[in-house]
C-alpha cells in the first residue's frame, strides 16, 4: 500500500443519501482518490471488518462516519474505527445530531417493535414473533444485533473531532473538509465544518424579508402556494432558516421548500429547536392565549418540525416515559 | 436490558421536588421579596433565578433545567399589560404556549411547567403558587432526566472501549 | 468552566452574611461557609455579622487587596437592596464592580421557609449557583445618561402644587399637568382643615395663584397624558389640552359671559359642588379657580348641540376669547424626571347601602357637607337639610368603605378627623346636637388628639360602635320624619336608635379609577389595593421601581394635607438631587449583537419595544442602538442563531446557574439516600 493518508468511510443508521453524496463529488472525487487511500468502505468496496481490526491503531488518518448509532452493531464498529483513526469526523446530520432516525426517540423501543412486528397495516404475524439477539439454527448460533433503547449521535458513543453537518453534506463542504486536514493545519476539536453563521445569511430570498415580522398564520409547505421569490417566513411558512448553520447555500430554497434545518444549529444555541421555537414565537401577532393557540395550531407538530434532524442531541434527547 | 423500570423506587414521603424559577427583576422577583418581608412562609423548593423581564427566558434555559434534573420550572412576569418592558410578557407567554405543547408531546407532564403573572404586591401569591406546584409535582413524582439518561446509557457499557470482539450472544430475549 | 474574561483564572472570595439572626436563626452560615470554601474557584469563604456594616464591606476590600480577588459572591439580603453597595465596595478596592454577584438568602430563605436544614440546603445551592456564575461574568462600563432638567407634575392638587413650587424656586422648570379645569384637588373644596381649622382657601389660594404666575411653571389644566416613552433622565410625554371652547390666554375671568348666556338659570348640577347646586353651560368651577378661565360644557351647551344659539356669550366678550372651534391640542415635550400626584377619590356611598345614601335625602357625604359648609359652597356656607331647614341633630357615621371587609380594609386616616373636623363645624354653623359614630378614634398626628379632646368639651356627642343601618322608619314619635341611625353602642353594651335630621357619611379614600391606566403609562407597580406602589415602604416612600417617577400624596395611600405636602417636598428633593447631580448611571444591562454571528435573519427587529433595534443595510447585520436598548433581554431570547448578547444576563451566565442549582440539588439527593441506606 502506499504511504498516502489513509481515509475510511463507514454508515451506521443512515439512508445512504450520506454515501451518495460522497459518489457526488463526480471528478473532485479523482482528486481526492488521488491524494488518499480509501481503504474502507463497505457500501463500495469490498474490505471486511477483520481487515479494519488488523491495521494499526491510529494507522487511519481520516474516518468519516455517517448515520445515527442504533444498534450494538453500530457502536462496535464506530468503536473499532476510532480506535483505528487520527480524526473521526461525524458525517451528516445522523451522525451529528441523530437525524431523522433520532425522531424514533420519541417512541421507545418496545413501542416500535409492537408496531413494526405486530401493529402495523402491512404486517401478518400472528404469532408475533420478533427478531431474537440469538438463535440456534442446526447448532449454529445465529445472532443479531441488538436495537439500542436510544437512537445516539455519534458523539454520544465515541469520541468525535469534526462534524460535517447536512442531510447530506454537499460535496463542497467535503472537498473543502478533505482538503483542510490534508492542508494539517486542524481546525480546534469538535468544529462544526460549516460557517457559524445562520443560514438566512446565504439565503437568495434573504433580501425579502421584512423587517416586521409578524405572524398570523403558519403554513405547511402544501398548504399554500409558495411565492418563489419571497422569504418563506415572511409567508408563514416555518423556515427553519433562521437557527440553522449556513453552509448548504440555501439548497432547499432553492428547491422552493423551507429550510428543515438539517444543518444543526450555530455554535452558540445549545438546542436548535428551542432557538426557533422562541424566534418564532416572538413575532405571533396575537397577546391572549386563544389568539396565540390559534395560530399555533399551524404548527401542529412542533417536535418533529424543530427536531426534525436533532432529536437525539436536544437538551430533552427523548420522549419522557415512565419506564424504558 | 429488559424493560428495565428507570424509576427505581416511586416517591417516598420524603420526595422534594426541585423547581428552578425564572422571576421578572420588576414584577415577580419583587413580589417574592415582599413575601420575605411579610415573613410568609412557603416550601422551599423553589430556586429563583433573576432575570430582568420574563421576556429573557430562553426555551433553552427551559429544557436545560429540565435536562439537568429540574421537576419543574416556574416562570414568574408581571400582569399583561404590566411588563415593565411593555411586551416582554407577552413574548413569554407566546413561548410558553407552544413549548408546553411540545413538552407534553415529549412526555413532560403540563404541571411541570408553569408561567405565572404575579405584580410586584403580590407576595401572597407567591406563597400560594410555590406551595401549590409542590404539591402538585409531589403528586406526580420524580422526573429525574439525568438519572433515566444514565440508566438508558448502561447500555452502552456492554462493549468495552478495548476490545471489540462480536458480542457474544446473550441467552436472553431482547427486543419484547 | 474556567473562564478568564480578561480577568486571570478566577479567584472567588465568598462572604455569608448572618443579618444579626435574621439570616443565621434559618440558615446555618457557617455550614454555608464551609461548603462554599470547597467549591471550584473559590479562594476565601467567610461568614461575618453584618456584611452591608463598613467592617463588612472592608472585609472584603482588605481580601480583595491582599489576596487578589477577582470575583466577589455576597450571600445576604436581596439584591434590590444592596446589590449596589457591594459593587460600589468592591469598586473602592479596584475591582470592577461588575464581577461582583448576590445570593438572596434572607427574602427568599430565611424569612421565608421554617425548617433550618432545608433552609440551608437551599442557601447553599444558590451560593453554588451564584459562584459558578462569577466565573461568566465580565468587566462593564458603567452607562450614564444626562438628565434633562425639566420635570413634569401630574396631578395639581396640594401635593403637585407644592412639588411644583419647591421646584420652580429651585430655578428648574416645571410642568404641572391638572385633568380638571382647575388646580387645587380636594383641598381647594373645604372650608377649613384640621387640626387648626385654618381656612383652606386662605392658605391654597396663594400657592394656587403662585403657580400660575411662576416664571418656571408651565401649568396646563383641563390636560391630560397620552403617552410616556423613554427612560430616567430622558421621558418624552404627549399631553392632550382638552377644549375649553375659550382662548385661556386671552379670558381674564370676568364672568360676563357666564351672566350672558341664554340661559338665564343655571340649569346643570355643578360639580365641583357635588352637584349640590346647579351651574350654566359656560362656568368657572369655583371663584377662586386656577387659572382664572372659564369654560364651556359642550355636552350641555345649545350651540354644540343644535348650532342654533345666539351666542349671547360670544358677543359679550370684548376681549373675544371665546372659540366654539377650539379643538384639542397636543403639546410633547421632553423631561428627566415625573412626580405623579394624581391623590384619590372617596368611596361611593351607594354601594354601602345600610347607610341610606342615595335613597333618603339628607344622607350626605362629608364630600358635600364640605361644600355645604363653605362660604363659597352650593348654600353660602348654610349647613341646611334638602327641605332647607337647619338641622337640629346630625350623625356622623366614621368608616364608611373602610376597615370594611366587605369594601375596604383599610383605615383611611384622615376620616376621623375630618368627621371631627366637621362636627365641630356643623355645631358651629347650626348649633345642632352632633353625634359620631367611630369603630375606633384614631388621632395620631401632632395636635390632633387634642383636637379631639376639645371637641369632647363642646358637647359633641360620641358614640363607640359600627352603624348597622340608617332608616326612616319611624317606631317611636321621636323618630318621626327623621332618619334613624341604629348602632350598638360598645361602651354600654345597648342597642341604640338615634333619630337625626341629618346624616353625614365619613367615606373613605380609595385609589383613582384611572389609577391602572396611568401607573401602566408610566410603567410603575401599584399595590394590591391599587395605590401606587413606592419602591420601599420606609426607605424610600417617594420612588418607585422605575427609575426618574415619583409618587407623593394621596395618589400613594390615604394622608392628610401635612403628609401630602411632606412627601411632596420629599418627591421635590429627589428630583433636584437627580437633576444637579446632571446625569444618572444605568445599570449596564443592555442588549449587543455580535455582527460576526448575526446572519441578518431580522427576527430580533420587530420583537423591541423600544425599536432599539435595526438593520443595517450596508453590512446586512441587525444593530442594537445602546441607548436605545433598555434591557429586558427580550431579543437575546429569541435571536434563532445565539448572536445577541445581555451584558450580566449572558445565557453561559443563566445556564451556569441553571447547572449550579441543580448540580446541588443531586448531591443533595445522594447524600439523603446515604442517609437513608
Ligand atoms: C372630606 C374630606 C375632608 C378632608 N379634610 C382634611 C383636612 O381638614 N385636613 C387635612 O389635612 N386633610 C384633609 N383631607 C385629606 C386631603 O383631602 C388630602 O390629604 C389631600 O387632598 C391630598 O392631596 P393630593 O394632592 O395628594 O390629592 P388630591 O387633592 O386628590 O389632588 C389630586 C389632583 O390630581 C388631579 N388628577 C388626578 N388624576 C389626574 C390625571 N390622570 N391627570 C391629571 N391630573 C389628575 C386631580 O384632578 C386633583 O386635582 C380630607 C379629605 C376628605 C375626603
Ligand atoms: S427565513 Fe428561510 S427563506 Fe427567509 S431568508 Fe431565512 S433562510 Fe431564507
Ligand atoms: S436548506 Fe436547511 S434543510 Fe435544506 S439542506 Fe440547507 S440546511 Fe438542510
Ligand atoms: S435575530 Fe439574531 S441573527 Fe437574526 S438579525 Fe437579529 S441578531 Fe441577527
Ligand atoms: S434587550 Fe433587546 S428587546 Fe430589550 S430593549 Fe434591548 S434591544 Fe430591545
Ligand atoms: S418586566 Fe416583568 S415580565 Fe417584563
Amino acid at each position: 500500500m502506499s504511504d498516502k493518508p489513509k481515509l475510511a468511510f463507514y454508515w451506521c443508521a443512515s439512508c445512504g443519501g450520506c454515501e451518495e453524496s460522497v459518489v457526488d463529488l463526480a471528478e473532485d472525487i479523482l482528486m481526492v482518490a488521488g491524494a488518499v487511500d480509501i481503504i474502507f468502505w463497505p457500501v463500495a468496496m469490498d474490505f471486511k471488518k477483520n481487515d479494519v481490526e488488523a491495521m494499526e491503531d491510529g494507522s487511519i488518518f481520516a474516518a468519516m462516519i455517517n448515520g445515527a448509532i442504533r444498534t450494538s452493531e453500530q457502536e462496535e464498529m464506530a468503536r473499532l474505527i476510532r480506535r483505528k483513526s487520527k480524526v473521526v469526523i461525524a458525517y451528516g446530520s445522523c451522525a451529528h445530531m441523530g437525524g431523522i432516525p433520532s425522531l424514533a426517540n420519541e417512541f421507545t423501543r418496545s413501542q416500535i417493535m409492537e408496531y413494526m412486528y405486530q401493529e402495523a397495516p402491512s404486517v401478518v404475524n400472528p404469532e408475533k414473533t420478533r427478531p431474537m439477539l440469538s438463535f440456534k439454527h442446526n447448532s449454529q448460533n445465529v445472532t443479531l444485533p441488538e436495537i439500542r433503547n436510544l437512537v445516539r449521535t455519534l458523539d454520544q458513543v465515541i469520541d468525535v473531532d469534526y462534524y460535517l453537518p447536512g442531510c447530506p453534506p454537499t460535496p463542497k463542504l467535503l472537498k473543502q473538509a478533505v482538503l483542510t486536514l490534508l492542508s494539517g493545519e486542524f481546525p480546534p476539536k469538535g468544529t462544526v465544518l460549516s460557517p457559524d453563521e445562520a443560514l438566512c445569511e446565504e439565503c437568495p430570498r434573504k433580501e425579502s424579508k421584512p423587517s416586521d415580522l409578524s405572524f398570523t398564520h403558519f403554513y405547511r409547505p402544501h398548504e399554500i402556494l409558495i411565492d418563489k421569490t419571497k422569504c418563506l417566513l415572511s409567508q408563514g411558512v416555518v423556515c427553519m432558516g433562521p437557527s440553522t448553520r449556513a453552509g448548504c447555500e440555501a439548497l432547499c430554497i432553492s428547491g422552493n421548500m423551507p429550510c428543515s434545518g438539517c444543518f444543526g444549529p450555530t455554535s452558540r444555541v445549545r438546542d436548535q429547536g428551542a432557538k426557533m421555537l422562541s424566534s418564532l414565537c416572538s413575532n405571533i401577532s396575537e397577546n391572549d392565549e386563544t389568539g396565540i393557540d390559534k395560530i399555533l395550531d399551524g404548527i401542529p407538530d412542533p417536535v418533529g418540525t424543530f427536531y426534525r434532524y436533532g432529536l437525539a442531541t436536544s437538551l430533552l434527547r427523548k420522549k419522557i416515559t415512565e419506564d424504558v | 436490558m429488559n424493560s428495565k423500570k428507570w424509576r427505581l423506587n416511586m416517591p417516598d414521603k420524603n420526595y422534594e421536588p426541585k423547581i428552578v424559577a425564572f422571576f421578572c427583576n420588576w414584577c415577580t422577583y419583587t413580589a417574592s421579596d415582599l413575601a420575605g418581608v411579610s415573613r410568609l412562609k412557603y416550601a422551599p423548593n423553589v430556586k429563583v433565578i433573576r432575570i430582568m423581564c420574563s421576556g429573557r427566558v430562553d426555551p433553552q434555559f427551559i429544557l436545560q433545567a429540565f435536562a439537568s434534573g429540574a421537576d419543574g420550572v416556574l416562570i414568574g412576569g408581571c400582569h399583561p399589560g404590566d411588563c415593565h418592558y411593555s411586551e416582554g410578557n407577552y413574548k413569554m407567554l407566546r413561548r410558553f404556549r407552544l413549548l408546553k405543547r411540545m413538552l407534553h408531546s415529549l412526555g413532560i407532564d403540563d404541571e411541570r411547567f408553569r408561567l405565572e403573572w404575579i405584580s410586584a404586591s403580590e407576595g401572597e401569591k407567591v406563597k400560594t403558587v410555590i406551595n401549590d406546584m409542590v404539591e402538585k409535582l409531589k403528586v406526580l413524582g420524580p422526573l429525574s432526566i439525568p438519572k433515566q439518561i444514565n440508566i438508558l446509557d448502561e447500555e452502552l457499557k456492554e462493549i468495552s472501549e478495548e476490545h471489540s470482539e462480536p458480542l457474544t450472544a446473550r441467552e436472553e430475549l431482547s427486543h419484547v | 468552566m474556567f473562564n478568564s474574561n480578561g480577568n486571570g483564572t478566577p479567584k472567588i472570595g465568598f462572604y455569608v452574611c448572618h443579618c444579626g439572626h435574621n439570616i443565621a436563626s434559618m440558615v446555618d452560615v457557617e455550614e454555608v461557609q464551609k461548603f462554599a470554601s470547597t467549591l471550584p474557584g473559590v479562594v476565601v469563604s467567610r461568614d461575618y455579622k453584618y456584611m452591608c456594616s463598613d467592617p463588612g464591606q472592608e472585609l472584603i476590600q482588605k481580601d480583595i487587596k491582599e489576596l487578589g480577588l477577582n470575583r466577589i459572591v455576597v450571600a445576604s439580603c436581596s439584591p434590590l437592596l444592596h446589590e449596589h453597595t457591594f459593587r460600589v465596595a468592591a469598586e473602592k478596592a479596584g475591582l470592577n464592580p461588575y464581577y461582583f454577584h448576590m445570593v438572596n438568602i434572607r427574602e427568599s430563605v430565611s424569612w421565608v421557609h421554617t425548617d433550618k436544614l432545608s433552609a440551608t440546603q437551599k442557601a447553599k445551592a444558590l451560593t453554588r449557583a451564584a459562584i459558578q456564575r462569577v466565573f461568566f461574568h465580565k468587566p462593564l462600563e458603567k452607562k450614564s445618561v444626562p438628565v434633562n432638567p425639566d420635570v413634569l407634575i401630574v396631578g395639581g392638587g396640594i401635593s403637585g402644587i407644592t412639588a411644583a413650587l419647591t421646584i420652580a424656586n429651585a430655578g428648574k422648570h416645571v410642568y404641572l399637568v391638572e385633568r380638571e379645569p382647575t388646580i387645587g384637588g380636594h383641598m381647594a373644596m373645604f372650608d377649613k382643615t384640621f387640626p387648626t381649622l385654618d381656612c383652606a382657601a386662605c392658605i391654597l389660594t396663594p400657592k394656587m395663584s403662585a403657580v400660575k404666575s411662576h416664571p418656571n411653571i408651565t401649568l396646563w389644566t383641563y390636560s391630560e397624558v397620552e403617552k410616556v416613552e423613554g427612560f430616567v433622565g430622558n421621558y418624552k410625554v404627549n399631553i392632550k389640552r382638552k377644549p375649553r371652547y375659550v382662548i385661556e390666554e386671552l379670558c381674564v375671568g370676568c364672568m360676563e359671559c357666564i351672566d350672558a348666556c341664554i340661559y338665564k338659570e343655571a340649569k346643570y348640577p355643578d360639580e365641583f359642588n357635588q352637584k349640590l347646586s346647579k351651574r350654566k353651560p359656560i362656568y368657572i368651577p369655583f371663584p377662586q379657580a386656577t387659572p382664572q378661565v372659564v369654560l364651556f360644557d359642550p355636552e350641555t351647551c345649545i350651540d354644540f348641540k343644535s348650532h342654533r344659539c345666539k351666542k349671547t356669550c360670544i358677543e359679550s366678550c370684548d376681549r373675544k376669547a371665546i372659540d366654539l372651534k377650539q379643538v384639542p391640542e397636543y403639546k410633547e415635550i421632553n423631561v428627566g424626571t415625573v412626580i405623579l400626584t394624581t391623590g384619590f377619590k372617596t368611596y361611593d356611598a351607594e354601594l354601602s347601602p345600610q347607610y341610606g345614601y342615595g335613597k333618603y335625602p339628607n344622607v350626605y357625604t362629608s364630600l358635600e357637607v364640605e361644600r355645604l359648609v363653605n362660604a363659597s359652597g352650593p348654600t353660602a356656607g348654610e349647613v341646611v337639610t334638602k327641605d332647607g331647614k337647619k338641622p337640629k341633630s346630625v350623625g356622623i357615621i366614621h368608616c364608611v368603605g373602610s376597615r370594611d371587609q366587605k369594601a375596604h380594609k383599610w383605615c383611611s386616616k384622615v376620616c376621623c378627623m375630618y368627621s371631627l373636623k366637621l362636627a365641630h363645624l356643623i355645631k358651629e354653623h347650626t348649633g345642632a346636637q352632633v353625634y359620631n359614630f367611630y369603630i375606633d378614634m384614631r388621632t395620631p398626628g401632632k395636635g390632633y388628639e387634642e383636637f379631639y379632646d376639645k371637641l369632647m368639651t363642646e358637647g359633641v356627642h360620641f358614640v363607640r360602635g359600627r352603624v348597622s343601618e340608617v332608616t326612616d322608619w319611624a317606631l317611636v314619635p321621636e323618630e318621626e320624619n327623621k332618619l334613624t341611625i341604629r348602632v350598638e353602642d360598645t361602651l354600654i353594651g345597648v342597642v341604640r336608635r338615634v333619630p337625626v335630621d341629618m346624616v353625614v357619611l365619613a367615606v373613605g379614600l380609595e385609589p383613582r379609577v384611572d389609577a391602572g391606566d396611568i401607573r401602566r403609562m408610566f410603567n410603575i407597580s401599584c399595590s394590591n389595593e391599587g395605590w401606587f406602589l413606592e419602591r420601599h415602604p420606609k426607605l424610600a416612600p417617594v420612588s418607585t421601581f422605575t427609575d426618574g417617577i415619583f409618587i407623593a400624596g394621596a395618589c400613594q395611600g390615604p394622608k392628610d394635607i401635612p403628609d401630602s405636602v411632606a412627601q411632596a417636598g420629599a418627591a421635590a428633593a429627589e428630583v433636584l438631587s437627580l437633576i444637579s447631580a446632571g446625569s444618572i448611571e444605568l445599570e449596564p444591562n443592555t442588549a449587543s449583537i455580535n455582527e460576526k454571528f448575526c446572519s441578518g435573519c431580522k427576527s430580533c427587529i420587530p420583537i423591541c419595544p423600544y425599536s432599539a433595534i435595526s438593520f443595517n443595510d450596508g453590512t446586512q447585520k441587525a444593530v442594537i442602538n445602546e441607548a436605545l436598548c433598555k434591557g429586558c433581554g427580550t431579543c437575546v431570547a429569541a435571536c434563532p442563531s445565539g448572536s445577541i448578547i445581555q451584558n450580566l444576563f449572558e445565557d453561559d451566565q443563566i445556564f451556569s446557574e441553571i447547572d449550579g442549582l441543580l448540580k446541588f440539588a443531586d448531591i443533595e439527593l445522594e447524600e439523603m439516600e446515604a442517609e437513608h441506606a
